[in-house]
């Protein structure tokens, strides 16, 4: 076996090793690579739809099942610190006043989907309809995931860009995507965007979501939270 | 099908004897299958957790990231055991074997036809990506578990290079399955891999390097 044939050189070891530092090393470069590929690995995934997700979506849930949604007995209760509580069923909440928007989703955990087409309901509007107390602070989002909470401020709910979102893409929110209604907030990672949303309750003080009790920030800036741009 | 003409010749020219040649030793074997398993079932349980519609179809996320995770761990543990108790002179062995390339195996990779050892060059290519893969999965996975429970160690590319990863690794599978299941000329090979033996006649087609060393060696086959 040891015999050595002069032409055999360790180009196998090479390879291992090569192949082991780029593929480390990449732990530093590949989101700039995949920023440059990613305008055509999301057409691509624009093209397959929900099947690949190359540079799109992925779904996280916390508990063992996706939460359905029944149209029918489905309702978004908003209450807390308001002067006139309401509950709104689906159909109600499809007749607000909408607003639309094309935005970057961000995740924490490193993906990034561009130009997803938003249409829902700005809080501003929302929050007129249940006149809030003065003491009121935040807003808790309870999702019919159990126990998934988070909540924002009342000036970050404010931003011109964050909303109620019922459809995305031109179609109403699908089962992963959080039906029937989820927040949107394209400044802060995904997930202070409480997906599958049945309730809101205004409070006096920021309270301690899902994630946040694992050890996130209560404020997900993107680019300036969770460890990221702190140097 | 109608392959007369090539089952025909394969009848006229038998082999000269039905010798069969020892290929793969049982610490081979149970690396090659420990592997092969826990590759399937993390795909699957990965590919679940990734791809949004079927992972609205399966819907059990925190099941699927614990099998995940456990196949993961007895993998790992798995591949220990088998150094540990396993035939390590003979994967000794083949490490040198994967390790070098001569002259014919550099023309091998280049398409033209030149004699093989006992692993052609593909195969050499592919344990060595296959190993490469192994580690950084376990590395990128490493930070996806880790990083959800300490937000210090959140690298996103980690999730990348494991995205990554997948991709390549399930097209080096699917072409490791064409080789071993479907093309005639090569599929005897997976006999290798169950069974531990190939047919001498056909080793001395595809691994004449091989089979010329074991004669020259000795007569005698274990």
């Amino acid at each position: 076996m040891d015999a050595p044939d002069p032409s055999s050189k360790p180009y196998g070891r090479l390879a291992f090793l090569g192949l082991l530092g780029g593929g480390i090393s990449s732990l530093a470069w590949a989101s700039r690579v995949s920023g440059v590929v990613s305008p055509f690995t999301s057409a691509i995934s624009q093209l397959v739809g929900n099947l690949l997700p190359v540079g799109g979506w992925r779904i996280y849930t916390i508990s063992g099942s996706m939460p359905i949604f029944y149209p029918n007995s489905y309702a978004l209760q908003i209450d807390g610190l308001v002067r006139t509580p309401r509950s709104f069923s689906y159909e109600e909440l499809r007749a607000l006043p909408r607003a639309h928007q094309v935005s970057t989703f961000h995740c924490v955990t490193g993906w990034t989907v561009h130009d997803v087409r938003w249409s829902g309901i700005r809080f501003k509007h929302l929050l007129d309809l249940v006149e809030p107390l003065p003491s009121a602070a935040a807003l808790r989002f309870v999702s019919l995931e159990v126990p998934y909470t988070d909540s924002l401020t009342m000036d970050q709910v404010r931003l011109h860009d964050v909303m109620l979102a019922l459809d995305m893409d031109g179609q109403p929110l699908s089962r992963p995507h959080g039906s029937p209604a989820r927040v949107v907030i394209p400044e802060m990672y995904g997930y202070k965007g409480v997906k599958w949303l049945t309730r809101i309750e205004l409070v006096a003080e920021q309270p301690t979501g899902y994630w946040e009790g694992r050890g996130y920030d209560q404020d997900a800036w993107v680019g300036h939270s969770n460890g990221y741009g702190s140097t | 099908m109608t392959r007369t003409p090539g089952s025909a010749t394969r009848m006229a020219t038998a082999p000269p004897s039905s010798r069969h040649l020892k290929r793969y030793g049982r610490t081979e074997r149970a690396l090659h299958w420990v592997h092969a398993t826990a590759f399937c079932i993390l795909l699957g349980s990965g590919l679940c957790m990734y791809l949004p519609s079927l992972a609205e179809i399966v819907n059990r996320r925190p099941l699927l990231k614990s099998i995940h995770l456990y196949t993961a761990l007895s993998w790992a543990i798995a591949l220990l055991l088998i150094l540990i108790l396993g035939d390590r002179r003979s994967l000794r062995a083949t490490l040198r074997e994967v390790e070098y390339f001569d002259s014919d195996d550099r023309y091998w990779l280049l398409g033209q036809r030149s004699p093989q050892g006992r692993l052609n060059a593909g195969q050499k290519l592919n344990t060595i990506l296959t190993a490469v893969f192994a580690i950084l999965f376990a590395i990128s996975g490493f930070f996806l578990w880790y990083g959800e429970r300490d937000t210090r160690f959140q690298i996103p590319n980690a999730l990348l290079l494991h995205d990554w990863l997948m991709y390549a690794s399930l097209m080096l599978f699917l072409g490791h399955l064409y080789l071993a299941l479907i093309l005639p000329k090569t599929r005897h090979s997976l006999n290798g891999i169950t069974r531990g033996w190939v047919r001498a006649d056909w080793a001395a087609g595809r691994h004449a390097k091989w089979v010329e060393a074991l004669e020259a060696s000795e007569e005698e086959p274990r």
